[in-house]
């Protein structure tokens, strides 16, 4: 558990650290100069996504295997009310959270009843029944999909039709996220469901309902899940029956196992190289799913720790 | 509605309810002796549908060898991985295994996606097989009669076979305690390598029974095995009877949804799950380890 305690202390170098940042966020703006925006911003929800998820996956130990549902459900709403409602920009990234949240609180509260591997199985199988769900309800398009989603203006000035407009929002909405994510991770009540994730029996002995944090860790990973897939959604100006589909659930805990979930940013470089991956592959005409899985298959085998995970093993840090 | 319609779809019912039950057995003789939650099942039964259907378009091999060759080729292939892969991840901790037979699910999903594109091909019924019978009261398709009656058939012989003859105890010997069974001078990772390739056949046997009745497509796995974790969510993965009865049960609940409320059948075995959860969390055979 060494790794876990870096980040659960102060890091023994903040100095380290705060390069790190500094350099992460000078890379953040200078981005959209040298690569298509629009790649960025696709790789920055994926990010959120991966940290939301980690989010649970970290702090309880808990593998979700039915993210897309929120993620999905988020772009379906959010996308809807932008489109049919014309709510602008910051309402429909909120109505797609809030999606999330809601979706999380009801998913939570089943499958946290069961841990481990029937957890993973009750998620997926709840994911899937959103899957069918969705596919069901008129509002959806079913194998259409909902297109045509308008950005319109963030803050009300700011028009996002212009594709680096639209990076910068959604670097700042990740960076929301993160810091989000940070504050719960480091506050007592990431300490608390980190506490039951260690030893589950003692925790309840010190009179915590077990139950209540690990629902309200995860529907706030739940939350975030939402937020990035609404920004997605209005940012692509679109939502399809794949952002609620199983394979965005593995595509999303591959990322997240990828990069570390024992670590906060893990995540991040994770997502970044399954989007890259992905991007990669779909030019060379090369299976991505393939290729996706047996990264995955190697990483169980051999780097369980994920890339950062390793990395961070390898430099102590 | 007329009573033909409703025995059909009861006949429907009880055929998704045996392939449920092939899957979920195959599931529980592999987490009783590896411990892990195969994923790969999924892709182990496309493998047996695209085996049989090679078999029959390469090679001429037609519907009833390939009904015993085709789990044996799967069995193979299953214990290539157990043997290069899957037996790094045994041990108390049951996650990796998880992620890692997901893994392997991506990858033979994404390789058969590769190859043969993701369009669906016919699979001949055998000409034995073809029509029906008609009773005076129901017309009866012979295929799905015999769908029917082919997997209630194997689960039952593997429960016998595990329950009740030496080789089965010999088998859950080494499940509950391999270094007591090592010390006997068995030899337990031959016989876990065995279970798991008995497992994986299962789903291969399910996947040539499937053929005919459904089309090859190299997704069909995935959708079946999230249904199937769900089957196994309601019965708990430690009874091997258990396993059987809650299958074919939950495929009659989904059989009599079709008739009832043909909207919400394909997630009536979901909200089976949720309302077990609620009132008996550790399912209807299991145990809360």
């Amino acid at each position: 558990m060494a790794v876990v305690d870096h980040v659960t202390t102060p890091s023994t170098r903040p100095t380290v650290n705060l390069v790190l940042s500094g350099i992460g966020l000078v890379l953040l703006v200078a981005a959209p100069f040298v690569i298509y925006p629009l790649f960025l911003v696709k790789m920055l929800c994926f990010c959120l996504f991966a940290c939301a998820f980690n989010l649970l996956a970290h702090t309880t130990g808990l593998l979700s295997f039915g993210h897309a549902a929120f993620f999905g459900s988020a772009a379906y709403t959010a996308g809807y009310a932008a489109k049919a409602w014309g709510v602008p920009f910051e309402a429909a990234i909120l109505i797609g959270t809030a999606t999330g949240l809601g979706m999380g609180v009801a998913m939570g509260f089943i499958s946290v009843r069961r841990h481990g591997l029937y957890f993973a199985m009750i998620t997926l199988a709840l994911a899937q029944m959103v899957y069918f769900l969705a596919f069901q309800l008129p509002f959806t398009h079913a194998d259409d999909g909902l297109s045509g989603i308008p950005r319109g203006r963030a803050l009300g000035f700011i028009d996002l039709n212009s594709d680096v407009m639209m990076y910068y929002a959604t670097a700042v909405i990740f960076l929301i996220g993160y810091a989000i994510i940070y504050r719960v991770i480091h506050s007592p009540f990431g300490r608390i469901l980190r506490a039951i994730r260690d030893n589950q029996p003692r925790a309840i002995s010190l009179g915590y309902n077990v139950d209540t944090y690990k629902i309200a860790a995860f529907s706030l990973s739940a939350a975030l899940s939402g937020l990035a897939g609404a920004t997605k959604a209005i940012a692509l100006h679109l939502a399809t029956v794949y952002d609620v589909h199983w394979g965005m659930s593995g595509n999303v805990l591959v990322m997240a196992m990828l990069g570390g979930t024992e670590t906060l940013f893990g995540p991040v470089v994770g997502a970044i190289l399954v989007t890259v991956l992905d991007d990669y592959l779909a030019e060379s005409g090369l299976p991505v799913p393939a290729v996706v899985g047996t990264t995955f298959v190697l990483c169980i085998l051999l780097f369980r720790q994920g890339i950062v995970g390793e990395l961070k093993k390898l430099f102590k840090l | 509605m007329s009573r033909d319609e409703f025995l059909g779809q009861l006949l429907v019912g009880l055929i998704n309810g045996s392939f449920y039950a092939l899957l979920s057995l195959g599931l529980s003789i592999i987490f009783g002796l590896l411990g892990i939650v195969n994923v790969a099942q999924g892709a182990f039964y496309m493998a047996g549908a695209f085996f049989s259907w090679m078999m029959l378009q390469w090679l001429g091999i037609g519907y009833w060898p390939a009904l015993i060759l085709a789990p044996l080729a799967v069995a193979a292939f299953g214990v290539v991985l157990e043997k290069t892969m899957i037996f790094r991840v045994y041990g108390p901790d049951h996650m990796p295994g998880l992620l890692l037979t997901l893994g392997l699910l991506m990858a033979i999903q994404g390789m058969f996606v590769y190859i043969f594109g993701a369009n669906a091909r016919p699979y001949p019924v055998p000409a034995e097989l073809r029509g029906g019978w008609d009773l005076d009261f129901v017309f009866l398709p012979k295929y799905r009669v015999w769908t029917v009656f082919a997997s209630v058939t194997v689960c039952f012989t593997t429960w016998f076979i595990i329950e009740k003859t030496s080789l089965g105890r010999t088998l859950r010997a080494a499940n509950e305690n391999p270094v007591l069974t090592r010390s006997f001078g068995i030899n337990v990772p031959a016989l876990i390598t065995m279970g798991f390739a008995l497992g994986v056949a299962l789903a291969g046997f399910a996947g040539v029974l499937a053929a005919p009745l459904y089309t090859v497509s190299p997704l069909m796995g995935v959708d079946l095995i999230i249904i199937v974790f769900a089957v196994v969510v309601v019965g708990g993965l430690g009874s091997i009877f258990g396993a059987i009865i809650t299958s074919l049960g939950l495929g009659v609940i989904e059989g009599f949804a079709k008739v009832f409320y043909p909207q919400g059948s394909n997630m009536v075995i979901f909200i089976v799950m949720i309302i077990v959860l609620l009132i008996k969390p550790a399912g209807l055979f299991g145990s809360e380890k």
